[in-house]
């Protein structure tokens, strides 16, 4: 396909302005404490749609639309059980330590109540997943360009081979997040992710309403679906009655509980913009704001992917490689929808899996739908909204990881009195050479894709047991530093013992499990040993944690007033009028999506 | 702070919106076929400008107090 030149006014409009926005900001970007905590002095609504913007990574945008066309509307438990609970339970219970306290990050938070080497541990592995997840965002943007060969005409002009797409696309969102995160810092980077907000809302919307008009509304999507796809929680009951293989207890456990409230609590990516927030109540809001968008995501994102696969069979049609004047969804022989069946690239014939059936490309499913809907035009909102996606999570990992680099590691371990200048000298530094691990990480990750699985196993296995640390440490005053530490070790270790000795069914011993030498268990899915492995290392982490610290010496109570629950003066709301609690905002979110829930059961 | 978010965002998006909005009112009607007859340039340009200058006027008018 084709771009025209509408588009690429577009496109180049969208990158000129993220650039802009960092270099106004960089006059108000003077001291460390606005580089890298936006000057603690942002409102509770711009903190709130960064906070989402962060997490809209690679994987939001093109992977949940993958996965409403392979599993349905069930996706959206990532949203209503996955998300909206955990993004509550931060904002009432976990804020006032993150903010109250003197802690400048989450790991600070950890060293403050705990001691040196719990934030060691959490600051070094979290510094080196920010990295990689930002160098997958980059490769994973970088393929995505490359097949839909929208910049081939581009680098055509100059002579190139549209294989050098992959350099274009790794190099240019290299250069455009790293000017605007060192200009500006972290305001920079939630400016741009709440423009990035905006965006991906207005390149959506109308790919959503098109779709729908095309197929009859939601009641078209029923019909045309069988039953399964379109009911979030029937057949929850048993793991084959339903998609996703799972039943309701590992989903609200292992997704719900402990996966949710690892992620959603404990990760610095997204604690940030909410430490970032003029006023204790406005950090408190930051995630209760965050979750309402966050509630009616899936009909933007997961809806586009059951649309795609709901559509008639498209006609086959030749592959465009230049000279095509309009733009056309890629197709190929055996899809379904408008989704195209994956195709082996040495033999040129499509992929089956082990039952004969064709294997479908279903992160095609989003970029198909805007090629399949936008005319000219539009087709450059659609775009931006994808660019948006990907960079506003390059972006919050760059920010996360010069934050941890330059306070928990630099200032910890390396040189601990230096001026203020000095740190933000290195903050700027962390940004350059973060940018370009993520470069490398981008590059390897198309040489090694094994390597980049057994990583991503391993960053699996670190943050399973997080959550059982952070909630003793905040709502218990008796756990201890070593239990901390050893409860963590023995968490990350029970997620790989257990990872190790289980096999979903129908996979083979090796990465996806079983390399311990004996399969014990077998799951039906991978979501179903996934979520199983994250209840089992929380578990053993809780314990461990519980135990250890039963048999170490505690802290002095006085110590630990600001920390722990019972040791800190409870938070006044009784200024603000009832509705304007954030108590009433959390209570009032769960509320609808506990209805959205019963809409969709 | 002293820009409010809301000024670049108001800029971008009445930027796109006029772009969308002149180009959805001389573009060849063929190219909406894919877009079901619909001229969603026009369309969607109009409530991108209009959502530009609502988010222009909230953020001048906080600098101006």
């Amino acid at each position: 396909m084709n771009l025209t030149l509408i588009d690429g006014v577009i496109i180049v409009a969208y990158l000129f302005f993220t650039v802009s926005v960092g270099a106004v900001l960089k006059r108000y970007t003077k001291t460390s404490k606005d580089f890298f905590q936006a000057g603690r002095a942002l409102p509770a609504w711009v903190c709130g749609l960064a906070f989402i913007s962060a997490n809209l990574g690679a994987q939001e945008v093109v992977g949940m639309a993958a996965s409403g066309a392979k599993y349905g509307i069930a996706t959206s438990h990532f949203y209503w059980i996955g998300a909206v609970p955990a993004m509550v339970f931060v904002g009432l219970f976990m804020m006032p330590f993150y903010y109250g306290s003197r802690a400048r990050s989450v790991p600070e938070y950890l060293r403050l109540r705990f001691d040196e080497k719990t934030r060691a541990l959490n600051a070094i592995s979290f510094a080196i997943m920010t990295v990689f997840s930002s160098g997958i965002s980059m490769y994973a943007m970088a393929r995505l360009l490359q097949s839909l060969h929208v910049l081939d005409f581009a680098l055509d002009r100059f002579h190139l081979p549209a294989a050098r797409v992959f350099d274009l696309s790794v190099i240019a969102s290299a250069l455009i997040v790293l000017a605007y995160v060192l200009l500006g810092g972290l305001i920079s980077a939630i400016y741009n992710e709440v423009l990035q907000f905006f965006l991906i809302v207005a390149g959506f919307m109308p790919l959503v309403f098109l779709g729908l008009k095309n197929v009859g509304g939601w009641q078209g999507v029923v019909e045309r679906l069988p039953r399964g796809y379109t009911h979030a929680w029937q057949g929850l009951g048993h793991p084959p009655t339903n998609p996703l293989g799972i039943e309701w207890f590992g989903l609200v456990m292992g997704l719900g509980f402990v996966l949710s409230f690892g992620y959603w609590c404990t990760d610095f990516l997204v604690v940030q913009r909410a430490m970032a927030a003029d006023s204790m109540e406005s950090a408190r809001r930051t995630p209760l704001i965050a979750s309402i968008p966050k509630m009616f995501f899936p009909f933007l994102v997961i809806l586009p992917g059951l649309i795609a696969i709901a559509l008639p069979n498209q006609p086959v049609r030749p592959a465009l490689h230049s000279g095509g004047q309009t733009a056309m969804a890629i197709s190929s022989p055996l899809g379904q929808g408008i989704i195209p069946a994956k195709i082996d690239e040495k033999t040129g014939r499509a992929e089956l899996d082990a039952d004969g059936r064709p294997v479908l490309d279903y992160d095609l499913a989003v970029p198909n739908m805007l090629l399949h809907y936008f005319p000219a035009g539009l087709l450059g909102l659609g775009l931006v909204a994808l660019l948006a996606s990907f960079m506003s999570g390059m972006a919050g990992n760059v920010t996360a990881f010069n934050t941890v680099w330059t306070y928990d590691i630099y200032q910890s371990y390396i040189r601990a009195n230096a001026s203020d200048a000095h740190y933000l000298w290195m903050g700027r530094m962390a940004t350059v050479f973060g940018v370009a691990l993520s470069v490398i990480t981008a590059y390897f990750a198309v040489r090694f894709n094994n390597i980049m699985d057994v990583l991503q196993l391993v960053f699996a296995f670190v943050n399973a047991p997080l959550f059982a640390t952070f909630l003793l440490g905040m709502f218990w005053k008796r756990a201890t530093g070593d239990g901390a530490f050893f409860g963590l070790l023995l968490g990350t270790s029970a997620a790989a013992l257990h990872q190790g000795l289980t096999l979903p069914g129908g996979a083979e011993v090796g990465l996806k499990g079983g390399w311990l030498g004996a399969v014990v268990h077998q799951y039906p899915s991978q979501m179903a040993q996934n979520f199983w492995t994250a209840i089992f290392a929380w578990t053993v982490c809780f314990l461990g944690t519980i135990g250890v610290s039963l048999v170490t010496r505690p802290r002095e109570e006085k110590e630990l007033v600001g920390l722990v629950y019972s040791l800190t003066e409870r938070i006044s709301e009784k200024h603000l009028v009832w509705y304007k609690r954030p108590v009433t905002l959390g209570i009032s979110v769960l509320l609808v999506a506990a209805v959205l829930n019963w809409v969709f059961w | 702070m002293g820009l409010d978010v809301r000024v670049p965002i108001g800029l971008l998006f009445s930027f796109l919106g006029l772009v969308l909005t002149i180009f959805g009112l001389f573009s060849d009607p063929e190219i909406y076929r894919v877009s079901l007859g619909i001229n969603v340039n026009l369309a969607w340009g109009v409530v991108l400008l209009g959502f530009g200058v609502v988010m222009l006027f909230f953020g001048w008018k906080r600098r101006a107090s």
